[in-house]
Parts: C-alpha cells; sequence; structure tokens
C-alpha cells in the first residue's frame, strides 16, 4: 500500500481533475481544431487545392499577408519606442501612458472599425475633404491597414515593456558611458537583450493581423476580390453555403494559428533558458527575490 | 508610486525621441478617433441619446451579450482553474502539448472559430446532433454565443493563474497539513484565498473580451433581433442603415463598460501586488518591482 503525502490529493481526486481539464479542452479545442481539416477535405484533395487556386482565394491571401506586412515595422517600432522610454526612463504620468497603449485591447473591433468610419467615412469629420481629392481611405485598403494598425497596437509594447524594465539600465549605461553612440547602443547591447520578447510581440501581433475580423470587416465594405481578406473571404463563401471553400480557406489561417502556437512555444523555451542563464550567474540568495507566496499568510 | 522626475535622469539617449514618438503614434492611432467617436454624439441631446441607447432592441442586445459573457466567464473560472491547477501540479503525458494548446483561441482567427463551431453544433454536426436527441439545441440560439465566447475567452483563466500556483510555496500546504487540516480545508481555505485575484482579474480579462467579441460569434449566433442578436451586431445594422448616429452611441456605451472594466482589471492587479507587499512582514517595496524579477540587479 502506499502513502499518500500530506499535501497531495488523492489519486481519485487527481485522475478525475485532469480527466476534467483533459476533456473540456478536447471538447473546446480539439475538435473544432480536427474539424476544420475534416470539413475541408470533406470531398477530396482535390476539390480543396481547386477552391484554393481560385483567383479570389489567392487575393484575399495576397492582401491578408500585405496588410500584416504593412502594420508589422509600424508595431515594431512603436513597441520599441514605448518600451524604452517607460522601462529605462522615470517621467509623470507614465503609469496613464502604460495603461493608454493597453487601451485598444478593452476596445470592441467593431468599435474600432466605426471609428475609422466617423473619421474618413462619407458623413464623418475629413468625409467631405477627402472625396474632393479623390482619396478613398473607407472601403479601401488605407482603412483596412488602419483598422489592423489599432487591433494590434500593443502587441509588442507590452511584451517589451517589462522584459525591458527587468533588464535594468546598467549595460545600456555602460554602453554610452565607454563612448557608443546611441544607434551603437541600440543595435549592440539593446537589441540582442530585447530579441527574443520582440520576436514573441511580433509572432502575437501578426497572427491578430493576419485573423482579423471585426474591425476590418466594418472598413472594408466587402468588395469582392478587392477588400476581402482571407478572414473575410472565409465569410463570404460561408454565407453563400461554399463548405468546401469557406473551409479550406478556413484551414489555411488554422494552419497558420498552429504555426503561431510552435513559433510562441519555441520562443517561451529560449527566453526561458536564457532567464535562467542570468539567473545562475548570480549568487543563490539574489536569485529569488519574487514576492513569495507566504509572505501574505497572516 | 513612482518617483516624479521632470527630466530624464541618468546618461542614457533617446528619451524625447522614443516619447515624442510613442505619443504621436498614439494620439493617431488610438485618442483622436476614440476623442472623435465621443464628440461625434455631442451631436445629439442628452435625451435623444437616453432614447437610442436604451430602445428596446438595444435592451435585449445588451442582456444577450452580457448575459452570455458573465455565463461563458463563469465557466471559464471553473475550468481554468481546474486546467491551470493540473497543468502545474500533475505530470501526464503530452502536458507540454496541451499547455502548449491552451493558447490556441489567440492564435486561431475567430472567423475560423465561428464557421467551425457553428458546423459542429449545427443540428446534422458532430456534437450538435447528439445534443439534438436530447433536446437541445445549441446552434442560432443564444446558447450558441455561449459556446463561441467560451472558446474565445478560454486562455485568460488559465494564463492569469498558472504562475501564481507555480509560485504557491511547500511550506504554505506542509504547515496547513500538519496542523491538521484536511487537503479539502488547506485548499479553500489556505490556497484559494491566495489565488483570488488572480482567478478575478482572469475572469475579468475574459468577461471584457467576451463583451466585444464579434467574429466568431455571429455564425452561431442566429442573429434574430430581441433574441441573439448581441450590441457590436446591433452597431454593424445601424451602420448599414446608415443610422452613423445610433451606431455612434451604442459604440460609445460599450467603451464606457470596457474602460470600466479595464479599471477594474488595473486595480485587480493593484490589489494582487499589495497583498504580497502587505502582511506579517514588511517587505521593502523595491524587492517587488518589476526589476527585482530577473536577476534582482539594482
Amino acid at each position: 500500500m502506499t502513502v499518500r503525502r500530506a499535501t497531495a490529493e488523492p489519486v481519485w481526486v487527481r485522475r478525475l481533475l485532469t480527466g476534467l481539464a483533459l476533456g473540456f479542452l478536447a471538447l473546446f479545442l480539439v475538435v473544432p481544431l480536427v474539424a476544420v481539416f475534416r470539413e475541408a477535405f470533406a470531398h477530396g484533395a482535390e476539390a480543396y487545392w481547386a477552391a484554393l487556386a481560385e483567383g479570389e482565394a489567392q487575393h484575399a491571401m495576397l492582401l491578408t499577408v500585405t496588410i500584416a506586412a504593412f502594420a508589422l515595422p509600424f508595431n515594431i517600432a512603436f513597441g520599441i519606442a514605448a518600451a524604452w522610454v517607460i522601462a529605462k526612463f522615470e517621467f509623470r504620468g507614465k503609469s496613464l501612458l502604460t495603461t493608454l497603449i493597453d487601451l485598444p485591447f478593452a476596445v470592441s473591433p467593431v468599435v474600432a472599425g466605426l471609428m475609422f468610419i466617423l473619421l474618413f467615412g462619407a458623413q464623418g469629420y475629413f468625409g467631405q475633404w477627402l472625396a474632393a481629392n479623390d482619396i478613398r481611405i473607407i472601403f479601401a485598403l488605407p482603412g483596412m491597414m488602419l483598422a489592423t494598425l489599432f487591433v494590434t497596437f500593443p502587441f509588442v509594447a507590452r511584451e517589451l515593456i517589462p522584459l525591458m524594465q527587468a533588464q535594468g539600465r546598467d549595460e545600456e549605461e555602460a554602453a554610452v558611458s565607454l563612448g557608443a553612440s546611441g544607434w551603437q547602443m541600440f543595435f549592440r547591447v539593446t537589441l540582442p537583450n530585447i530579441k527574443w520578447g520582440l520576436m514573441y510581440g511580433v509572432i502575437l501581433a501578426n497572427a491578430r493581423a493576419m485573423g482579423e475580423f471585426g474591425a476590418v470587416s466594418v472598413v472594408s465594405g466587402h468588395i469582392r476580390g478587392e477588400t476581402n481578406t482571407l478572414p473575410l473571404h472565409v465569410e463570404i463563401l460561408y454565407n453563400e453555403y461554399n463548405q468546401i471553400g469557406a473551409f479550406a480557406s478556413a484551414s489555411v489561417l488554422a494552419l497558420l494559428g498552429l504555426v503561431t502556437l510552435v513559433a510562441k512555444t519555441v520562443v517561451e523555451w529560449r527566453m526561458r533558458k536564457e532567464t535562467e542563464m542570468l539567473g545562475a550567474e548570480l549568487p543563490p540568495e539574489k536569485t529569488d527575490l519574487r514576492p513569495s507566496f507566504s509572505t501574505e499568510q497572516p | 508610486m513612482f518617483p516624479v522626475a521632470a527630466k530624464p535622469d541618468g546618461v542614457l539617449p533617446g528619451f524625447r525621441l522614443g516619447l515624442g514618438y510613442t505619443l504621436t503614434y498614439l494620439a493617431l492611432l488610438v485618442l483622436i478617433p476614440l476623442g472623435g467617436m465621443i464628440l461625434m454624439t455631442g451631436k445629439l441631446s442628452w435625451g435623444e441619446l437616453w432614447a437610442i441607447a436604451s430602445g428596446e432592441r438595444a435592451m435585449a442586445s445588451y442582456r444577450v451579450t452580457f448575459g452570455a459573457s458573465l455565463l461563458a466567464a463563469m465557466v471559464n473560472a471553473v475550468f481554468g482553474l481546474v486546467v491551470a491547477w493540473v497543468l502545474v501540479r500533475y505530470p501526464f503525458p503530452g502536458k507540454r502539448f496541451v499547455d502548449a494548446l491552451v493558447d490556441l483561441p489567440f492564435a486561431l482567427p475567430t472567423a475560423v472559430a465561428g464557421i467551425t463551431l457553428a458546423t459542429l453544433y449545427a443540428e446534422n454536426g458532430w456534437i450538435g446532433q447528439h445534443l439534438a436527441s436530447v433536446g437541445i439545441k445549441v446552434a442560432f440560439t443564444p446558447l450558441g454565443i455561449v459556446v463561441a465566447l467560451i472558446f474565445v475567452t478560454l486562455p485568460f483563466v488559465v494564463r492569469t493563474l498558472q504562475p501564481v500556483i507555480e509560485d504557491i510555496e511547500a511550506e504554505v500546504e506542509e504547515a496547513a497539513a500538519s496542523l491538521g487540516a484536511s487537503r479539502w480545508q488547506t485548499f479553500t481555505r489556505v490556497l484559494l484565498p491566495g489565488l483570488l485575484p488572480a482567478w478575478l482579474t482572469g475572469f475579468t480579462l475574459a468577461f471584457s473580451r467576451a463583451i466585444g467579441e464579434f467574429g466568431s460569434v455571429i455564425f452561431i449566433a442566429g442573429n434574430m433581433p430581441l433574441v441573439s442578436e448581441i450590441t457590436p451586431l446591433l452597431i454593424i445594422s445601424k451602420l448599414e442603415q446608415y443610422d452613423i448616429l445610433g451606431a455612434t452611441t451604442l459604440a460609445v456605451v460599450m467603451l464606457v463598460i470596457s474602460f470600466v472594466l479595464l479599471l477594474t482589471i488595473n486595480l485587480l492587479q493593484w490589489w494582487a501586488a499589495n497583498r504580497h507587499a502587505g502582511g506579517g512582514d514588511d517587505v521593502p517595496a523595491e524587492a517587488l518591482a518589476p526589476g527585482a524579477l530577473v536577476g534582482g540587479r539594482p
């Protein structure tokens, strides 16, 4: 007979909880994921490839990649600038700025799309001026890019801020006092230090940029073969009862999601490894300064 | 609070450039569009605003949106706790794979989730046919909205609880056990109070994401006015009828609610941080600053 430790649950409780957890995840995550590919291949591989090779699907993929490729550099530049200022300097209003950066996550995608219609749409603030100068923003590519920039706004910054705060100022200060210029310091010290965090933020921002539906849908105008990104293309086909076409395009997006998960896991693993290496360099009593759970017990 | 300095301290460059860029980008992409939307409601009197915001269809949409979001967040609070506990405490084969899979809803585009869940839970779908045989209809009813929202917000509670459960020190449980507490007593009286701030944060994050969600919901909801129409969809249908002011009014209602939730999340996090700082021995605040997490350098 085995003796159970007083700080462990009985075996039947462990089994029950593990079963519950895995059952819940299987029902809500695994089954839908399998279903995407099953539906896409319901009429065989030939129908699948035919659906993907079709002109509008190709155009939608191209548009999705274009928008993401446009949005990411802006996000990277903003993320680094904001994290640099917030993590390395003290100034008035810093906590307000940090909150404002998170704001786009709290706003519904539909509301985000509407904001840009109110600015640039026909009845919006700049609508008449834009029409007079024959500039199209809403129901065209620029509006979709703006909406994507808005919904992906916080990703890179919110990964980099805690990372750069944790790293402190020492290394950069050393570089500057040894005569490095600002850009030398940035490219030789800061960037190598934050590369995994940056990559992590970019992976998440990219997934959102390519998969965004609500905000882009509101400003796109759904012009077939023109302003349809891949997620919008999925919607149109699904509403036309083109099950194979909708799920074929959806499977491409699902694949993107899976690649995102793998890339994210690899980067997390690299980050943990580097943090551990950093921890190993320090004397043992200094490594664990984390707020310990026990201090809060009365 | 952080020390206030009007001027950046230290020798590091890039404060003005970084702050200037951050504020410009933030203003152009977030603050001006949001402000423009709020200003737009100034075209209506308070009475008109109230009439739109409390119209019959609007009130019904709030009930559907908030009711479904609350239910989904509650389901995720319960199962999220179980999943987080199992992932941290119990060994089982394939654990790293399951852990990575939890983030799937963040990586999978919402439109893909929407059409897949609608297909699965339709009356002839994999899951829907079994539910239909016991008389439960999910797709195209408010229950379908709950299912979609459970999927979309699944990672929040798990991911906020996981690090806190990892941080529980063995001594706490050993002390409780050696003082004669049963495992259940230890869990409910000692461990659960410690998890409460993170648990509530995860719940609020899930709820806040759920009320704004659009892409995954519209495919499975059925979208019947007064029955299964969510507020974001009502905003879009007003927009499509060129009722710009009506759409804007509802958007501002959602915005206000989102801000309140964002504030709640910040307060919960502040509470969580202060629980660690308070209690028994006085831990100096510096030891709890983010800078202390990695490396513990000054």
